[in-house]
């Protein structure tokens, strides 16, 4: 049986790992390195890198990153933040990543989806989307949830999913941080929209809320960062609190 | 020396990662001729079938001679689906044929309409192997552990089956026939169990 996946996010500034609240206030976390080695032993069963402050001059920094962690962690590495063009996303998997994720850039230019899964197949693209919840629909804002579009979660996943994209990386901007559990609601509604697995991102404090968000949400993999950078047992105690509410994983062997 | 085939089916960068963790030497050929006295081939590859033309009929020839002559030969993904007489993904390609049967797209069991949702095509993800016989490829690799899978098409279950996993149907993982073997998911990405299975290949070329 496919296991559900659990994803431990590094939030990447300067080849530190950082954190932050409702996507701002950050505060170093650790080594990038060093902290995806505990995970693997630990039993993660994928990394994202996400440079949170990616410009120019920081392009090197970032590649040294994913060098450094690709190296000698053999589980399926995914990279965002930044990435604008074919050249961002060649050298992020040049250095390592299998997937790379995007976000802003492929709300201004959809057909970038569609270039990068010709490239490297639709399993190297994974689209990102920060969504928030204005009345009743989920609205998706860009550039690290600074600026709001017009566009619908919901719609744009779908778009995103036929232009080539195997994955969707679907955060609540709302609950990022909150530690007040993911949003199941917008998770089941992107989930059911689109034949790719979603990545439900935002707002893990419990192992309860992972229970949540694969009934309820619904979604196949779901993503964390400070649950675990404070706790040295924290995914092989989750996995195991999952596999004994009936919900598929993975442990370590 | 190993030679790690790459016919553009999408980046190597992991696998040639696994194999220098693993110590071993290899190199890429850039023409057929440059697999003569090969200790071992790789085929890797991700994507769609109709990339496999890239090894058109003086690649074919010059992996069948090697076969021939005991090489051993590790196909992934892409490269274990090549390895079978073909693909619903790109129906006038030819596979290598090394082994009858079609790969077929990975879909929801017929008038079953309650996986809607649960059976995602593309299979991503962690997944369980199921032995199905002794193999040295899957030496020290227990029933049940799991490795890291993304793809839509998958190779029907015949004799040279060791490894079945089951995604809606069951399909063959990991195929061996003497020297020849092939994994459906990705051992470069599937922790400390994919690094077992590639020791292991490793280990065949040192022993042969």
């Amino acid at each position: 049986m496919l296991s559900k996946r659990i994803i431990a996010c590094l939030d990447v500034r300067n080849g530190s790992v950082v954190k932050g609240i409702n996507f701002e206030g950050l505060r170093v976390a650790g080594d990038p390195g060093e902290l995806s080695r505990r995970y693997n032993r630990d039993g993660i069963d994928e990394i994202v890198i996400l440079d949170v402050t990616a410009t120019i001059e920081k392009r090197k920094a970032l590649a040294d990153t994913i060098h450094a962690v690709a190296k000698e962690i053999f589980l399926p590495l995914c990279v965002g933040g930044g990435i604008k063009d074919e050249a961002h996303a060649d050298a992020a998997i040049e250095a390592g990543a299998d997937k790379v994720s995007l976000n802003t850039a492929a709300i201004a230019n959809p057909e970038l989806l569609t270039t990068l899964a010709r490239r490297y197949g639709s399993q190297a693209v994974v689209v990102a989307i920060d969504a928030k919840r204005v009345g009743d629909i989920f609205q998706i804002y860009v550039r690290s949830g600074q600026q709001a579009t017009r566009r619908d979660a919901v719609d744009w996943a779908r778009e995103a999913a036929d232009r080539g994209a195997g994955e969707i990386l679907l955060t609540s901007i709302d609950r990022d941080g909150t530690k007040s559990g993911f949003d199941c609601e917008l998770t089941a509604a992107v989930s059911n929209a689109v034949s790719i697995p979603v990545i439900a991102s935002g707002g893990a404090g419990t192992f309860e809320h992972f229970v949540d968000v694969f009934t309820k949400g619904q979604a196949h993999a779901a993503l964390a960062a400070s649950i675990f950078h404070y706790n040295e047992h924290a995914v092989s105690d989750l996995k195991n609190h999952l596999r004994q509410n009936g919900i598929p994983v993975r442990l370590s062997c | 020396m190993i030679k790690l085939i790459d016919y553009g089916a999408g980046n190597l960068t992991s696998v040639r990662k696994a194999l220098s963790y693993l110590d071993a030497v290899f190199e890429t050929p850039q023409v057929p001729e440059d697999l003569g006295h090969a200790t071992a081939i790789i085929v890797p590859g991700v994507g769609n079938f109709e990339a496999t033309t890239a090894l058109d009929g003086t690649w074919r020839q010059g992996i069948a001679n090697e076969i021939d002559r005991g090489t051993p030969l590790l196909g992934i993904c892409l490269g274990l689906q090549w390895l079978f007489s073909g693909s619903d993904e790109a129906p006038d390609v030819p596979g290598f044929g090394a082994i009858d049967g079609c790969c077929r797209l990975l879909k929801q069991e017929a008038g079953d309409t309650s996986v809607v949702g649960t059976y995602k095509v593309p299979h991503v993800g962690w997944n369980s192997l199921h032995r199905q016989r002794d193999s040295w490829i899957l030496e020290g690799v227990n029933e049940g552990n799991q490795v890291y899978f993304t793809h839509s098409f998958a190779a029907p279950i015949t004799t040279e089956c060791v490894g079945a996993t089951r995604y809606g149907i069951d399909f063959a993982s990991v195929i061996e026939q003497d020297q020849l073997v092939g994994v459906q998911f990705h051992p470069e990405k599937s922790g400390d169990v994919g690094l077992r299975i590639l020791k292991n290949f490793l280990n065949r070329i040192n022993a042969s």
